[in-house]
């Protein structure tokens, strides 16, 4: 271990790459803070220029928009009331009412304290237990893959649909579809092309991210009036107040900090969840465990309560490259974007993944202290400047955002078809974001369907044809047992509200 | 008559389900494969049958959480004239050349939005566009094909 992590520092310090954290974060800030603009949108619009680098300084990049993103969407829950992602909508509990008494620049250095604490013990725990995971999924078979990648779709659709979960699970087969088209791996054979040449290779993954994400939420944005940097121009330079945090409050968060990073972690960790379950479960659970007298201020300013999900969301979002890292297998939206961009630059992300591409590993892993050093250095000081970038007007901030999507799939294809199908299918998705149908499930098929298909065949080939590999193994019944639960239990729901 | 657009929405969906299930059932495979546990068709039926359950449970199941869209609040007018430049942009970008025209989709998009300072808007097109361009083409070494600037010889 000692070697990989001198082999990852040794990546991570490298001029370009410590630039790259830099660049990533600030730009993730920027993104983060516009409510409606996530962390997906930020990575997807990143793409096209990571292409330009080795992958271990593309996912470095983009890992440094996640983090930006979620920090940044903290800054506007706690400065406007405006969670920019959903991850941070906790934080405005406590946050914004800190920030209404005159101290927001206190609960933004709360904020970023607790951010960089949850970000970095995160990491570490990343750090010990990912060769282990990693070792134990080397004994993982096709079945108990195929079983995962079902869990982790369903497990997708039932977080982030808000109790849309059937809306979620159409959006989960519309992904695997839109997959499946394309030259079959093992065969070749053309499939869903209608003889269309331009089809022969599939739909581009960046294709359907820049569609169903930075192209359909800018739509989205200019369709339902809504004004992004609105909220921006509210901020002022001169009523930020203080940053110093007193002995008292410092108390406070080393208290809240350790136990609720690692629910954090766990909850990213797990298929599905994310920063938003997670810093939810914290808030909760550290308003539970403090004494009365600080429960009541619960809601009215508490630094527990500002704490705790801020530490939590930034764990989260280290615990989700785990499984990522560890399976190859995403556990959200965001590292399934990751896993589609590491994909395109050829490599597989997986439990073989620290032996055979120890860099790209390592540096990751890293780059995330770095990210969070960077976060902290750039951030805090820089934030009501950031916010005086956002107030740049809609009308510029849209046409950027299609300029940058319809470019990133120029360079990848020079193909007048691609940018036509691009615009087809965000218009389709801008018109179902209407009807509540979340986008994150369909692109986690979409970059798992490959996999699943291939998964599937060779389960099959090994059962010659019966479906009872999905039960002979004591792992892949668990699995599938999950899946069935999580399946019925959400039909369950929705036969009940009713 | 209310209509419930997510049940329209689902309904579309079974409908295109079908046509999915029913292309897959056409996938021409090798013979030898035909009877094989897994050929190039057996992974799209499944997806076939499942996008049938799933938007047949939808239609069928209770819809607690109707979705009501006030149309009349929507920017119907500036979402399509948007979506149309991107149309145009897309049609004559290969001819003309990734320069010239994305900074005309630019000036179109922001004018279109609403925007009338010209500086600003030329500031934020043509200059915008050059510096990008140097930055992938020069810098990252991504390639970025332009007929326009071969022609005139800026661009080898």
């Amino acid at each position: 271990m000692i070697e990989g992590i001198l082999i990852g520092l040794t990546t991570a310090l490298t001029f370009q790459n410590i630039f790259m954290v830099m660049i990533g974060c600030f730009f993730g800030t920027i993104i983060g803070m516009l409510p409606g603009l996530g962390p997906m949108t930020a990575i997807a619009l990143m793409i096209p220029i990571t292409y330009g680098f080795d992958p271990a300084t593309g996912l470095i990049l983009m890992a440094g928009v996640y983090y930006g993103a979620v920090f940044g969407g903290s800054t506007s829950s706690i400065l406007l009331n405006a969670p920019g992602v959903p991850g941070t909508v906790a934080t405005s509990f406590d946050g914004y009412p800190m920030a209404q008494q005159g101290k927001a620049g206190k609960a933004l250095a709360i904020a970023a304290w607790s951010s960089f604490a949850g970000g970095t013990l995160a990491a570490i725990y990343l750090l010990f237990m990912a060769p282990s995971l990693s070792k134990v999924s080397l004994s993982f078979r096709s079945p108990d893959y195929f079983a995962l990648m079902i869990l982790g779709l369903t497990a997708i659709a039932a977080f982030s649909s808000k109790g849309q979960f059937i809306k979620a699970m159409m959006m989960v087969v519309l992904g695997l579809m839109l997959a499946s088209v394309g030259q079959d791996s093992l065969s070749d054979i053309t499939r869903f092309t209608f003889n269309n040449m331009n089809l022969t290779d599939g739909i581009s993954f960046v294709l359907v991210v820049m569609a169903t994400f930075a192209m359909s939420e800018a739509l989205t944005i200019i369709l339902k009036r809504n004004d992004p940097t609105a909220a921006a121009k509210q901020v002022s330079l001169t009523e930020l107040g203080s940053i110093r945090i007193n002995k008292e409050e410092r108390a406070k968060m080393l208290k809240t900090i350790p136990r609720t990073s690692i629910i954090g972690f766990i909850i990213g960790v797990l298929p599905g969840a994310g920063a938003t379950i997670a810093s939810f479960l914290a808030y909760g659970m550290e308003r539970n465990l403090v004494k009365d007298e600080e429960k009541e201020k619960f809601g009215k300013g508490s630094v527990h309560g500002l704490a705790a999900p801020e530490t939590a969301n930034n764990a989260a979002c280290s615990g989700a490259f785990v499984p990522l890292l560890t399976l190859g297998i995403p556990g959200s939206g965001t590292t399934a974007v990751m896993l589609g961009a590491l994909l395109g630059f050829g490599i597989q992300p997986g439990p073989r993944l620290y032996m055979t591409n120890p860099e790209i590993f390592w540096s990751v892993i890293m780059s995330m202290y770095i990210g969070m050093v960077i976060l902290l250095i750039l951030n805090l000081p820089l934030i009501p400047y950031i916010a005086r970038i956002l107030a740049v007007p809609k009308n510029y901030l849209i046409p950027l955002i299609l300029f940058f999507s319809i470019t990133g799939i120029y360079v990848m294809s020079f193909n007048n078809f691609d940018i036509y199908l691009m615009i087809g299918i965000a218009v389709v998705a801008t018109f179902m974001r209407l009807y509540d149908f979340p986008m994150p499930p369909l692109i986690l098929a979409f970059v798992l369907g490959g996999l699943m298909e291939e998964n599937l065949r060779r389960s099959l080939l090994l059962s010659d044809g019966s479906w009872t590999f999905l039960w002979d193994r004591t792992l892949t019944a668990c699995i599938l047992a999950t899946t069935i639960l999580i399946i019925g239990w959400q039909i369950y729901k929705t036969i009940k509200k009713k | 008559m209310n209509i419930n657009t997510t049940k329209i929405i689902s309904l579309l969906f079974f409908i295109f389900s079908t046509f999915y299930l029913y292309t897959a059932y056409q996938i021409q495979v090798f013979a030898f494969d035909e009877n094989a546990p897994f050929n190039a068709r057996t992974f799209p039926i499944y997806l076939g049958y499942a996008g049938l359950f799933f938007s047949g449970l939808k239609l069928i199941l209770p819809d607690p959480n109707t979705i009501k869209v006030e149309h009349k609040t929507l920017e119907y007018k500036k979402t399509a004239i948007l979506v149309l430049i991107a149309i145009v942009y897309g049609a004559t970008i290969l001819k003309v050349g990734y320069f010239l025209t994305t900074s005309f989709f630019l000036i179109g998009s922001y004018y279109f939005l609403g925007e009338r300072r010209w500086i600003l808007m030329f500031m934020l097109s043509f200059p915008f566009v050059a510096a990008f361009m140097y930055l992938l083409h020069g810098i990252l070494d991504i390639y970025l094909r332009d007929p326009f600037l071969q022609m005139i010889g800026v661009m080898g």
